[in-house]
């Protein structure tokens, strides 16, 4: 479970206001709003990387609004997957199991079992530079995932990504979500992303999040 | 229908002359220089003793000053480029302080700090006036200004988001910095350093006021230069020009060279 409560944050003049919304476990949530509209500061706050001015975040059942981001057990894939330019595709997939100080073997088991799963084995020893947009978006989500999060969180996935390829990562974010049994939530404002993938849709607007009907089959 | 015939504006004209005067000027000011004397005559001055031991102390004391400014400005290019805080404009002004003051004047400071209580005990530590040590600060305190400026830049054009990611992923801050900005951050840190390099080889004004300029002690190339000028010795001060002007060719192609490898 995702769950904000009365989540408020305020930059200027720019203000988010008792934001409550929640996500139930192993649902995909989207969260929808227009470009400014704050969708990316509530991302951030509950990634930990932005501290909220009153409220609460919670994952699964804890309490985590005093957690730094390294122990909220989330998996975070930013709008263009920001990947670390220095590092082969299997450095990055092996990356959070390296920083726990896992074993070679461990992380190589992980890192094949991903890359398989992702599509990525042929790439592994690339860097991110020689990497196409749906490529990279592959590689941020498997280095999201090696960790075995129970959250994860996605800005725009899609947003870099080629028409005729949307379609395909969009199935595959669904299947990996399904898969790995996380709560997902997704942000976008595409009302089409929305309808391929929500199992809970809101919309963020003026300041405020209100949960919003799913369009009918 | 378009005109094949090329017709160069007189605007991009305008600025073709400009750029070619200029490099004239700086190709006349080298070529005077590495022609005004023999081969010989350069090859005997640069074999003497004093000229010897100030090329040497200048490598030594450049490299030295370099290295630590390059481990100051990363430090504090980082936290100018990735941190907010009050007062942030005025931190950014002050260190800009030992590039718009005159040299000379940077030499004076530290030679008035060094009389303080303060100066005064660290001088019984290390001594700095008049001495070598003294040499590699004065090279330092100009040479980490512009190392930070060009830390600061680097960080400035790498994206925090990477960092974001590797907190997530288990990173404390100064994990995911070292782990992933740092690396990314490695040809500008070359750059960095050399331009701290290149600024402490040619430094001048605060050494003499600071260091000294004792012969086999406290010289260095620069000073060397003014020595030999004051004594007459006009080849000897043009063959340690010559040095100087090889030396810092010779840093411009390896950090050519060795940043397009990394």
């Amino acid at each position: 479970m995702i769950q904000l409560e009365s989540i408020t944050w305020q930059a200027g003049d720019f203000r988010l206001e008792d934001i409550d919304f929640s996500i139930p476990t192993g649902s995909y949530g989207v969260l929808m709003g227009r470009t400014g509209s704050g969708k990316t500061t509530l991302l951030e706050i509950i990634c930990g990387l932005r501290r909220p001015a009153a409220g609460w975040v919670r994952i699964g059942d804890r309490d985590v609004t005093a957690e730094p981001p390294a122990t909220r057990g989330i998996g975070y894939v930013p709008q263009d997957g920001a990947l670390f330019p220095t590092m082969s595709v299997r450095e990055q997939l092996g990356f959070a199991l390296q920083v726990r100080q896992r074993a070679p073997a461990e992380i190589a088991q992980r890192v094949d079992q991903l890359a398989t799963e992702l599509g990525l084995t042929a790439l592994l020893d690339r860097l991110p530079y020689h990497l196409s947009g749906g490529e990279r978006q592959r590689v941020a989500l498997g280095r999201a995932l090696a960790a075995q999060p129970k959250v994860l969180l996605l800005d725009e996935p899609l947003s870099a990504i080629d028409e005729e390829l949307r379609d395909d990562l969009a199935a595959l974010l669904r299947r990996v979500q399904r898969e790995h049994g996380v709560t997902a939530l997704h942000i976008t404002h595409s009302r089409v992303e929305a309808d391929l993938l929500a199992d809970v849709l809101f919309r963020l607007a003026n300041g405020r999040v209100i949960e919003t009907p799913l369009a009918g089959p | 229908m378009i005109h094949r015939t090329a017709r160069i504006s007189p605007f991009w004209s305008g600025l073709t002359l400009a750029t070619a005067l200029y490099l004239l000027l700086l190709l006349g000011m080298l070529g005077s220089l590495a022609t005004y004397t023999t081969p010989a005559h350069l090859w005997s001055a640069l074999g003497s003793r004093e000229i010897r031991y100030s090329t040497g102390l200048s490598l030594l004391s450049a490299t030295t000053s370099a290295l630590l400014a390059l481990l100051l400005a990363v430090p504090v290019g980082y936290l100018l480029s990735r941190a907010q805080f009050r007062g942030k404009s005025w931190l950014d002004a002050a260190l800009d302080i030992p590039i718009v003051l005159p040299p000379m004047v940077v030499g004076m400071c530290l030679l008035t700090f060094f009389q303080t209580p303060v100066g005064k005990t660290i001088e019984r530590v290390i001594p700095f006036t008049y001495a070598v040590p003294g040499i590699v600060l004065a090279q330092f305190v100009i040479g980490a200004a512009f190392a930070v400026r060009t830390m600061r830049n680097v960080f400035d054009h790498l994206s925090s988001r990477p960092e974001d990611v590797a907190m997530t992923l288990g990173c404390s801050r100064g994990q995911a910095a070292w782990l992933v900005t740092l690396p990314a951050a490695r040809r500008g840190m070359l750059a960095a350093f050399s331009v701290a390099w290149a600024r402490s080889l040619g430094e001048f004004g605060p050494i003499l006021v600071f260091a000294g300029l004792t012969r086999l002690k406290t010289e260095v190339l620069p000073t060397s230069i003014f020595i030999e000028l004051g004594a007459g010795h006009l080849e000897a001060a043009i063959a340690v020009s010559l040095l100087l002007v090889a030396l810092a060719l010779v840093v411009l192609v390896a950090v050519r060279i060795l940043g397009e490898r990394l």
